[in-house]
């Protein structure tokens, strides 16, 4: 395509957008649809229409896994690679869809027709294996399945015609189409209770804003995004601080293995949360409620745009809501395109603001100065929902569940080895046994709670609690059968942060890399009894001082493993039998001498292997 | 005027202007915090990590933590030392730095720390990265191979120099500092009078046809080991001198 033509595409795509710099995004997503690809004079282009830096653009574009300066294929197929998809048969998969499209994982065929890549937990390790074909889900695969995949686009590139069969719920709804299946297995009170529209924000209008703050006081909600802040007190500040406007932001990136709650609830409860995000912004004074989703979650797009035209409709978003004068509020779905860290709140606002999703330094915080230097609340698709259920039915209903410290209920996603993956409401406070007995899981050898970032348990801790005290987790448990190899699940964790890390910080973009490596030499047969403390004391060192959590929490499969499970660690690094100092591979180091030298070493075959 | 707080670091009593950085304030009294990604006059970022500190017990970068009253402040502890450590040398291993061959040794910040830490060689195994270099300016060298990701340049260009001639892509531990071009430094608008050929701490960024006008030996940081000059302030106050 020649320069001009690229020059008028990309100004096509703009024009929608404007040239506002948070825009970028939007621009840079709908550049990649038409383009395939985001390249050099596209870069040029958008650079200009924004009135921004050409490597300003170029560093957005590369950052994000979904957007490319190298031309994709028309369709992109995107093979979800995480821990629980491995145990289910990526491999097998991969191989499948190779084989057929006669190219490896990261390459695209010659006519431009397919990509093949890998991508991190697209959230839905209860059906695995599983991919997207451009923005259509795919579940259960198998190479078989695979084969007739690439068959079926082959005859008809359009991916939507692979939907033979739609899932449960909204799944089947017209705007979806989709067959991903919601797998409720328990509905518990309060997130998955009966809705009954409108009534959360009539009632939360009907009194003043510090008292809507005080009711999510009093129902003690914690943040179910994973880090536990107190909601109400969120609110406080950003109500108390000086700016205006103010924003409040639905976070639904999910983006930690292993989690897909949030997508289940986005798919059947979306009125909730979009009332919960109304109410925070009717609480802490805020005009503008921004959903950021995740680039996985593009196929329920369309049908969370008509929810929002329909409370539009029905004057529950827009001037004056519910009756309320003064109350104007107005939500937009802002995609992001790839990346786990926008996950994190400051990096989730600079993706919004069409930045690099590199977290900020703290202070100031988000409620003091967030989005567009704006007093912003930031807050999880579940944390709104139960917002809405404290509206609806009071505080004091909210904390019939639940601890005292831990109120309410909490969404668990469970995948793994156990019978019946799915999604689980279950009061705060609830054992993890009894978690496992519910799923099936009878002979869970270990569980990792709260995805790669958190904890991994094993049988003599099951009698320990999910709730803020205990285990506190976004929602992810991840059940390991007595087959699985521990240190091989460290390795997957390890390589999700590696791909994941923003790469700001040292301790983080470096850190994760040496750790990866050195398991994989354990894992390889090259580990030696100094490696266990060497990787404590790396581990640790990139705990403390990285700059955001996603450094901070690193680490953890190396650290938590190594508590709980030392011995397999022990086993991997006895020492050498002959003495020999095992992570020197000489076999290795022969041959990049030869490499270098361009010659043979004449002890070639005498090598020992 | 604004408000003045008090707080301590390791043990020391110290007076900061509310809203100042622990680095400043603790420089400023002739404590020196180690530091690669802040310079003087920059916004920092706090990316290196190299100046963690413990703020009553919970670790931070100094160079963006504000002081506040009554805060205790760890600096110069064993602890602190051996994560200083192992972040330079994970930069070290990170990059291909050949101190015996590059012309910024002697006048190099990660090099100095190195010293000042003590590191002979990184426990690390080398990653060995490919990186580019880039001769293509007529004045200035760019060789990417030593680049630390400390974004100096990136922050002078656009905050002082108002020009954007640095930037990263990619990310992780794929991230690498790219120019406002196609590809070519010499396609930017870079001049050599540009405060960013300045901002380097290593020899990423050089200026042609100098690099051996002071001789190996009397170079900064061989003439006073890196830190010292923050140091010595501390000696003339503890000594009834003047500071600053
Ligand atoms: C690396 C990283 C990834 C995160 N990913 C998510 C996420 O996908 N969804 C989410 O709600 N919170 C995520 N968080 C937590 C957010 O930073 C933030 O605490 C949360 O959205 C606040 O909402 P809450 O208080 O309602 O939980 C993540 C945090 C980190 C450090
Ligand atoms: S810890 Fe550092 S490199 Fe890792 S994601 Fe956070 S800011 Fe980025
Ligand atoms: S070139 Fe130098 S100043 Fe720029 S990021 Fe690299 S190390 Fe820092
Ligand atoms: S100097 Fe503070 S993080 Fe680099």
């Amino acid at each position: 395509m020649s320069e001009s033509s690229i020059g008028r595409v990309v100004e096509e795509v703009a024009r929608e957008f404007g040239r506002e710099r948070w825009r970028l995004m939007d621009i840079a997503r709908g550049v990649q649809q038409r383009l395939g690809c985001v390249n050099s004079q596209a870069m040029d282009a958008i650079a200009s229409w924004l009135n921004i830096s050409r490597v300003e653009v170029e560093g957005f574009v590369t950052f994000y896994s979904f957007l490319s300066k190298e031309p994709k294929g028309r369709i992109v197929i995107r093979l979800c690679d995480d821990v629980i998809d491995q145990m289910a048969g990526y491999e097998e998969v991969r191989r499948g869809f190779e084989a057929a499209l006669g190219i490896s994982l990261g390459q695209t065929t010659p006519d431009g027709a397919f990509t093949l890549e890998r991508t991190a937990c697209i959230g839905m390790c209860d059906q695995g294996p599983a991919a997207l074909v451009n923005d259509v889900v795919v579940t259960n695969l198998s190479s078989d399945k695979a084969r007739n995949i690439v068959r079926s686009l082959r005859e008809n590139p359009r991916p939507e015609r692979l939907v033979q069969r739609f899932g449960s719920g909204n799944n089947a709804h017209p705007l979806v189409r989709s067959m991903v299946e919601n797998n409720i297995r328990k509905a518990g009170p309060i997130v998955f209770s009966e809705q009954a529209r409108g009534e959360a924000i009539r009632k939360a209008v009907a009194i003043r804003p510090a008292e809507v703050i005080r009711a999510i006081k009093t129902a003690r909600l914690r943040g179910r995004g994973g880090a536990g802040f107190p909601a109400g007190m969120k609110w406080e500040f950003a109500r108390a601080a000086e700016g205006s406007p103010k924003y409040v932001i639905c976070n639904a990136d999910e983006g930690e293995p292993g989690t897909f709650k949030d997508r289940v609830l986005l798919t059947e409860m979306p009125d909730r949360v979009f009332a919960g995000l109304t109410i925070a912004g009717y609480a802490i004074g805020a005009s503008e409620g921004i959903v950021y989703l995740r680039a996985e979650y593009a196929y329920l797009r369309r049908y969370l745009e008509h929810i929002l035209d329909r409370r539009r409709a029905d004057g529950l978003l827009g001037q004056k809501i519910c009756g309320k004068a003064g109350f104007n509020f107005d939500i937009r779905i802002q995609m992001g395109a790839g990346a786990y860290i926008c996950g994190e709140e400051t990096a989730l606002i600079n993706s919004c603001e069409g930045r690099r999703g590199e977290p900020r330094t703290r202070p100031p915080f988000p409620a003091q100065r967030g989005y567009l230097d704006c007093p912003t609340v930031v807050n999880n698709v579940e944390t709104l929902a139960c917002v809405t259920r404290i509206m609806e039915a009071g505080p004091a209903t909210f904390c019939e569940h639940g601890t005292p410290q831990s109120s309410g209920t909490k969404l668990l996603s469970v995948s793994g080895d156990c019978s019946l993956p799915g999604v689980y409401e279950v009061p705060m406070g609830i054992t993890l046994r009894d978690v496992l007995e519910m799923c099936g899981a009878d002979e869970a050898a270990a569980v990792q709670v709260g995805g790669p970032s958190r904890e991994m348990v094993g049988p003599a801790q099951y009698g320990r609690t999910i709730d803020y005290d205990d285990l506190a987790t976004g929602g992810a448990v991840l059940v390991f059968g007595p087959d699985r190899s521990i240190p091989k699940i460290v390795s997957a964790f390890m390589d999700f942060f590696v791909h994941e890390s923003c790469g700001e910080c040292t301790p983080c973009r470096v850190g994760t890399r040496l750790i990866k490596e050195q398991i994989d030499r354990i894992l390889a047969g090259r580990g030696e009894p100094k490696d266990i403390d060497e990787l404590l004391q790396l581990g640790e060192t990139i705990k403390q001082t990285s700059r955001c959590g996603l450094g901070q929490a690193s680490p953890n499969p190396v650290l938590m493993t190594i508590k709980g499970f030392r011995h397999v660690y022990e086993e991997l690094v006895s020492p050498d039998p002959h003495g020999y100092q095992r992570s020197f591979d000489l076999t290795e180091s022969v041959r990049e001498a030869e490499r270098i030298a361009g010659r043979r070493s004449i002890h070639h075959r005498e090598v020992r292997t | 005027m604004s408000e003045i707080v008090t707080f301590t670091i390791d043990g020391r009593r110290i007076s900061a202007e509310a809203g100042q950085t622990i680095l400043a304030a603790a420089q400023a009294c002739g404590i020196y915090i180690p530091r690669l990604c802040h310079k003087d006059g920059l916004t920092p970022v706090g990316g290196c990590r190299v100046c963690t500190v413990r703020v009553n017990g919970r670790p931070a970068s100094a160079c963006t933590q504000p002081v506040a009253a009554g805060i205790v402040v760890d600096n110069d502890t064993e602890e602190l030392r051996s994560w200083r450590r192992q972040i330079v040398e994970m930069l070290f291993v990170e990059g291909n730095h050949f101190c015996m061959f590059c012309e910024k040794s002697g006048n190099c910040e990660l090099q100095a720390l190195a010293y000042r830490f003590g590191i002979t060689a990184p426990r690390y195994p080398y990653l060995w990265p490919k990186r580019d270099v880039d001769a293509s300016h007529p004045d200035i060298i760019l060789d990417r191979n030593r680049c630390i990701m400390c974004g100096r340049c990136e922050r002078t260009s656009r905050d002082l120099d108002g020009k954007s001639v640095f930037g990263f892509v990619e990310r992780g531990i794929h991230k690498t500092l790219a120019v406002n071009a196609d590809a070519r430094l010499a396609d930017t608008d870079l001049d050599l009078t540009d405060q960013a050929v300045n901002a380097c701490p290593v020899g990423a960024i050089l200026k042609k046809r100098t690099a051996y006008r002071t001789p190996v030996g009397q170079r900064q940081f061989d003439r006073e080991p890196i830190g010292t000059s923050v140091e010595t302030r501390a000696k003339l106050t503890i000594d009834g001198g003047e500071p600053r």
